[in-house]
């Protein structure tokens, strides 16, 4: 009686994942839902710490960066087995994460922007500047993928994964959201000191969903290393950080469907303008500003508002 | 013993001394209520005794724990519940999850068994949504159940504030102003609430400025003008105190 | 080792001037509006690419400073207008995206003018290295200075002197205020804007020469501006310019005695320390949140 109809529109979204590929032509377009995929699960845990916590991170991308490199290294320079440089990857995000996320959280507004973005960017350089062990600015090479046995080649393996994963990541979060913890996080939003003397420890509460949606972002760049074979520092890069951001404020804050509409609609439009060759950052500029203005709260939330009036 | 003793406190904001060397205590049971002009320091002291501004001297204890500077989540955790002069209400939440929040320290914090939305999570939400429902309509905004906070009059928002913090079951709950707003009838619904409150147990401080409410309902007032204690006793001893009546009137 | 630390400082001081120029273009902005221009980058590359191309097409360098000037604070006055205002009282993470859209928007518009490319300006009077007790200064370098310290004495005079200028101090203090004492307030957001959008073209043309200049060039700038007013205290105008000059001297002294690669990296190191340890920076006000 009292909670919303979850499973439905999971079970619609697992649907439309399952029959999608009777509709794609080639391994072209099975790349573009994979990318797709691959951005809804980073932005989904990125809309809980922007969108329902409140806070704001400019330098996401790093955390990316470090989890796609981390797979990339360990398994390509030592010989790792891709799962366990997968989960070391996710450990070492977690741990930085946390550290930096108690002193960086005390901040507000700009400030933590700035902090958020300050750490990106030094994430980007390190990459950039070490090549020794990244390869520098061209990249490097990154191996396969073998779950259970089975190798992952093939688009269309992939897409099965990155598919099952993208239910799992919306699963988890909207449990957390429907749960005291999620509830916290969310009046810790709407009012720091209301959550505070009900008893919420706001600055623990703070560093857990930023390291919760750290881990999110490596976990999904160790498996984007492998399912592309080849990265560059660009994955942390600043704008890579903005890209995702973007997807969270267009698609919905506060929405965990909505940050999977955000990642369709922005991992296409580079397609659709793809004939506005030269235009992409003007394209890019304009929508970010013009949806922030008309439409501040996101497109799904505000097409909800509208249809239940 | 008292339930919450605050000894010789000072709050001192830059060049300005909001509180100065206050001491008074509050015991169990009983309704006690702050009053004062306009800049008396009132808030601040509720913000001294729920942790949100540190004392500049002096030392406050809750139930015998010595509470000075503690921050306000571990004052909740002791049984410390308030409202707001300016009404802290999530208003990107629904009136009952506003309500809920009130409740977070009795329920699980766990993250893994949250992500996974086990048994004990769920059945526990359910169990507070009832509770919280409950509270809703002790406190006399039933009709919302199913709304949202930000569709809610400033009334009743109140009065949901209200609610969050009756819902930590606390020992002691402060209100900052919760008349604040009102009109008459509204006032007394308050005031009866208030009552009913205290009725079930729970230690009541109030700030206000309506002195009809005050008046009616305290066991205990404390007056205090320019951050100092100028008097203190019950609603006779305070409404005859002639430097009370100076204060709040003006020299004759 | 002498020339080598001087050669370092003349860097630093440089490159400082710079930044202190960007730093008082985000407090000025930041002191009508509260908002922080992440767009305050692209003025700066606005100023040296536009100079150059008006320089390319025949018009003399004289002239293309102040066309390019008078281009950039139209942008200014424009982003306000269009990007600004219409957000009205949004978020700051509304406010932070928005602005940062502007930023994008106005480098694809440059780089759909300009190109991709690298472009370079003519040294104003030449560029035979003086030299200082072993240490090279470009002539270059003693215009950056120069120009930065006029601007800074003009932009003294305009706070403490004029009416206007006392205005804006007002509208940063207490906006309701200043409007109950007839302040437009939203003439002075409206001045702000275009006030940095001068600063910034100013800014980039002067410091061209020496660098490269390119329709990327802002972002970079325009983040350590923000940096150093940070650093300063965001909304003072003396904390801007002392925060440029540190943060110019720290990532020179930086680059040169410690590690090269990570020259870029210094700015951001910076800011994260600040934050962590000063967040009101060197000359910032204390604000405490009333409950």
């Amino acid at each position: 009686m009292w909670s919303q109809p979850r499973t439905g529109p999971l079970l619609l979204t697992a649907a439309i994942i399952a029959i999608l590929p009777l509709f794609l032509p080639n391994t072209f377009y099975y790349d573009i839902a994979i990318r797709i995929y691959m951005n809804a699960i980073v932005v989904v845990g990125l809309n809980l710490l922007i969108g329902y916590a409140g806070q704001i991170s400019l330098g996401h991308a790093g955390f990316l960066g470090i989890g796609a490199y981390a797979s990339a290294i360990l398994t390509v320079r030592y010989g790792w087995p891709p799962v366990v440089a997968l989960l070391a990857g996710a450990a070492v995000v977690a741990v930085l994460a946390f550290f930096i996320a108690r002193p960086i959280l005390r901040l507000k507004g700009h400030y933590l922007a700035m902090a958020t973005l300050g750490l990106g960017i030094i994430i980007y350089i390190v990459l950039t500047t070490e090549s020794r062990w990244t390869g520098g600015p061209d990249g490097m090479a990154v191996g396969t993928l073998s779950l259970f046995g089975m190798e992952l080649s093939g688009e269309r393996k992939w897409y099965w994964l990155f598919g099952a994963l993208v239910i799992v990541a919306i699963w988890l979060a909207l449990n957390l959201i429907d749960s005291p913890i999620g509830r916290a996080l969310q009046a810790l939003h709407g009012s720091e000191v209301a959550a505070q003397v009900a008893g919420v420890d706001t600055s623990r509460y703070k560093v857990m969903i930023f390291v919760v949606s750290a881990v999110f972002a490596s976990l999904t760049g160790s498996l984007m290393a492998h399912y592309v074979g080849f990265i560059t520092p660009q994955l942390a890069s600043f704008f890579h950080s903005i890209e995702l951001v973007t997807m969270v404020v267009v698609g919905g804050m506060a929405s965990t469907y909505g940050a999977v509409v955000g990642a369709v609609i922005l991992t296409m439009l580079p397609q659709l303008l793809s004939r506005f060759e030269g235009y992409e950052l003007v394209a890019f500029g304009s929508i970010l500003m013009l949806t922030m203005i008309f439409v501040p709260k996101g497109l799904v939330p505000t097409l909800a508002a509208r249809f239940r009036r | 013993m008292a339930l919450l003793d605050v000894r010789e406190v000072d709050m001192v904001f830059g060049g300005v001394h909001a509180v100065q060397n206050l001491s008074f205590s509050v015991q169990q049971g009983a309704i006690h209520s702050v009053i004062g002009p306009n800049g008396a320091g009132k808030t601040t002291l509720f913000n001294m005794i729920t942790g949100i501004y540190i004392p500049t001297r002096g030392a406050i204890e809750l139930d015998g724990d010595d509470v000075t500077g503690k921050p306000p989540f571990e004052l909740a955790k002791r049984g410390m519940s308030r409202t707001f002069q300016n009404l802290q209400i999530c208003m990107n939440m629904t009136a009952i999850e506003n309500v809920m929040v009130g409740s977070h320290l009795r329920l699980s914090q766990r993250l893994i068994p949250s992500l996974l939305r086990m048994r004990s999570i769920t059945r526990a939400d359910n169990a507070c949504r009832e509770e919280s429902a409950q509270l809703m309509e002790f406190v006399g905004v039933g009709k919302y159940v199913r709304s949202h906070a930000s569709q809610m009059p400033y009334g009743a928002l109140k009065r949901l504030e209200i609610a969050r913090a009756l819902a930590a079951k606390p020992k002691i709950l402060l209100l900052d102003e919760p008349a604040a707003g009102l009109n008459q009838t509204e006032t007394r619904e308050i005031d009866e609430l208030i009552q009913k409150i205290a009725a079930a147990g729970v230690t009541v401080v109030l700030v206000e400025h309506d002195m009809k409410l005050v008046m009616n309902i305290s066991d205990h007032i404390l007056v205090l003008d320019y951050g100092k204690k100028l008097a203190e006793g019950t609603a006779a001893e305070v409404r005859s105190n002639p430097d009370v009546i100076v204060a709040y009137l003006g020299g004759a | 080792m002498l020339s080598q630390f001087l050669q370092f400082l003349f860097s630093g001081i440089t490159n400082g001037s710079i930044y202190a120029l960007a730093a008082l273009g985000f407090s000025i902005i930041y002191n009508a509006s509260g908002v922080i221009n992440f767009a305050q980058g692209e003025f700066i590359m606005l100023g040296g690419i536009g100079t150059v191309f008006l320089v390319q097409a025949g018009v003399p360098l004289w002239a293309a400073i102040p066309i390019a000037v008078f281009i950039a604070m139209l942008v200014g006055l424009a982003l306000e207008k269009f990007a600004v205002e219409p957000a009205g009282n949004a978020e700051v993470v509304s406010l932070i995206i928005i602005t940062i859209g502007a930023s994008i928007f106005i480098q694809g518009v440059a780089q759909v003018i300009f190109g991709k490319g690298q472009h370079a300006l003519q040294p104003f009077s030449g560029d035979t290295p003086i030299n200082i007790l072993g240490a090279t200064l470009l002539p270059q370098s003693l215009w950056v200075i120069g120009v930065a310290a006029l601007i800074v004495a003009a932009l003294w005079w305009f706070f403490s002197r004029t009416l206007t200028g006392k205005a804006m101090l007002a509208t940063a203090a207490n906006p309701l205020a200043a409007r109950l004492v007839g302040v437009n307030t939203k003439f002075i957001l409206t001045l702000s804007f275009g006030l940095a959008a001068v600063l910034g073209s100013v800014a980039g043309i002067i410091v061209a020469p020496i660098t490269l200049t390119s329709y990327d060039v802002g972002i970079m700038l325009g983040l350590k501006g923000f940096v150093a007013a940070t650093l300063g205290g965001l909304g003072n105008g003396m904390g801007a310019v002392v925060g440029g000059l540190v943060l110019g001297m720290t990532e020179a002294m930086a680059a040169g005695y410690l590690s090269s690669e990570y020259k870029d990296a210094v700015p951001f190191v910076l800011i994260i320390l600040i934050l962590f340890f000063m967040p009101r920076g060197l000359f910032g006000a204390r604000v405490t949140e009333r409950v």
